[in-house]
């Protein structure tokens, strides 16, 4: 037990400053990752509702690819593909020759936000199936016109819908950020790798990752609670 | 003047399937017209077309003597060429729908304001104060603050009605508003339907109520198979039908 609480003290002598840090990073990649695949999310929906056949097709491959394949390899086929896009850009374009590495940061959150992006794609168009006609309809009959009825009627029954399956999509962010470990990023998963080799105590190490993950889903769980039962006021629960 | 409503040889078909062939129907301010007909005749596509909710493919629908203008798409569909034009007639007609469509995620009075507000921008206190006094008319006043699903069906379609009220339409249009009530809650709506009628509205109804039909409308239409049938008083439709399919029907539903 000594050992716990010494290992993962403050300072200089224990691990635990480092881990809150890692802790920090976690946060900050899922959020920057939930951000862009809400953002992709949006043109998603659009594309898979468009009536266009074409760009139709880009939205569905798009989340068929993403979706069917392990996120690990997600992963790994951005840090590279993306290093090698811009490497293959520097060359052609600026005959710039050298190695280039982008931010693993700004990888790690493209790769996260496109798998987060994909699922969150699907729960907002359930959620745009899942608002009755007749809302739009009464809308239309009031003469509101098509912005209106967006941002009036839309948006808020869309929110409503779609803030449970969000909060899902969040809470499997937060943990595929863990696979970005292989990118080298420090966050919570390799802050803990790290400690666990060089004291060799991985199980503590890695109790604490987990004791950490859970505080972040329980914690934004609570806050996707309260959002949600301020989204759904006017519903009554069966 | 012009007539409240005119509609002119329209055809609407869904896919191969025409619904409503021909058909041409006048409203003058006041009257209060009952379309009757069994399911499936067409009564509520027709109703539907008036305010554009669906698309006739040819005909011409003018309300107050203004033309909505049409004009057909890339592949040839029929489509309203100018929607600001639709967004305005619109308030001029509004309707009360089947299944009542208030909007889930605002109060009662929200509902009833929200198009004044953002449609009409009329200022928001003057609103409330007109949105109170159209729930006080429909006789809910109590429930202004309340989510339309802690009402019952009857009070939520009296609600509707309000809110249709709301931006001052010329005419009312009721999709079978009493249709998916519970039979005890059917005679409060009707009674608010009534005394719009007493007022001068004009109104477009259509109903399976007969009883409403006979004792309210000043014209009844009876559609069958997407054509007009037959048309008239209320007392000739009723007591002395001339068609054979009119008499069918009122005999199998005044039966029921």
């Amino acid at each position: 037990m000594m050992d716990f609480i010494g290992l993962l003290a403050f300072g200089d002598t224990g691990w635990g400053d480092e881990m809150l840090k890692g802790a920090l990073m976690t946060v900050l990649v899922s959020v920057s990752a939930m951000a862009i695949g809400l953002i992709v999310s949006i043109f998603g929906t659009m594309s898979k509702m468009s009536s266009n056949k074409l760009v139709r097709s880009i939205g569905n491959t798009y989340t068929t690819i993403v979706r069917g394949i392990p996120e690990l390899l997600v992963i790994y086929l951005l840090y590279f593909g993306l290093n090698n896009a811009v490497m293959g850009i520097a060359k052609g374009v600026f005959g710039y020759n050298q190695y280039i590495e982008l931010p693993v940061f700004f990888v790690a959150a493209i790769a996260v936000g496109l798998i987060s992006g994909a699922y969150s794609t699907e729960v907002i168009r359930g959620a745009f199936l899942a608002v009755p006609k007749g809302q739009v309809e009464a809308a239309k009959s009031v003469g509101m016109n098509r912005f209106l009825i967006f941002h009036r009627v839309l948006v808020p029954q869309v929110l409503r819908y779609a803030l449970p399956g969000l909060g899902n999509v969040w809470q499997l962010t937060l943990k595929d950020t863990a696979l970005i470990m292989v990118t080298g990023l420090v966050e919570i998963m390799r802050q803990a790798h790290i400690g666990a080799g060089s004291t060799h105590e991985p199980f503590v190490f890695y109790t604490a990752a987990a004791c950490l993950y859970l505080i972040l889903t329980t914690v934004s769980s609570q806050a996707l609670n309260s959002a949600e039962s301020w989204a759904n006021k006017g519903v009554r629960r069966a | 003047m012009a007539n409240a409503l005119e509609i002119k040889h329209l055809v609407k078909s869904f896919g191969d399937l025409e619904v409503i062939k021909d058909v041409s129907l006048t409203a003058n301010q006041g009257d209060v017209i009952c379309i009757i007909g069994s399911s499936g005749s067409g009564k509520s596509t027709l109703l539907r077309c008036i305010n554009l909710l669906e698309t006739p493919n040819s005909g011409e629908v003018l309300v107050n003597g203004e033309l909505i203008k049409m004009s057909k798409d890339k592949k040839g569909q029929p489509q309203p060429s100018d929607r600001l034009q639709i967004d305005r007639i619109r308030t001029k007609l509004a309707m009360v729908f089947q299944g009542f469509n208030l909007w889930s995620h605002m109060t009662v009075l929200q509902n009833v304001i929200e198009a004044p507000v953002h449609v009409q921008k009329i200022d928001k206190s003057r609103a409330t104060e007109a949105g109170l006094e159209l729930l006080a008319k429909v006789g809910i006043t109590e429930k202004a603050d309340q989510y339309p699903s802690s009402l019952s069906g009857g009070q939520q379609q009296r609600v509707a009605i309000a809110r249709a009220l709301a931006v001052n339409p010329d005419i009312l249009l009721f999709d079978e508003p009493t249709s998916s009530l519970d039979p005890e809650l059917v005679g409060e709506v009707l009674k608010v339907m009534r005394s719009l009628a007493e007022e001068g509205r004009t109104m477009i109804v259509v109903t399976h109520e007969m009883g409403f039909a006979r004792e309210v409308a000043t014209k009844v239409v009876f559609l069958h198979h997407g054509r007009i049938e037959e048309q008239g008083a209320p007392n000739q439709m009723f007591n002395s039908p001339k068609s054979e399919r009119l008499k069918q029907f009122l005999a199998s539903s005044l039966k029921g």
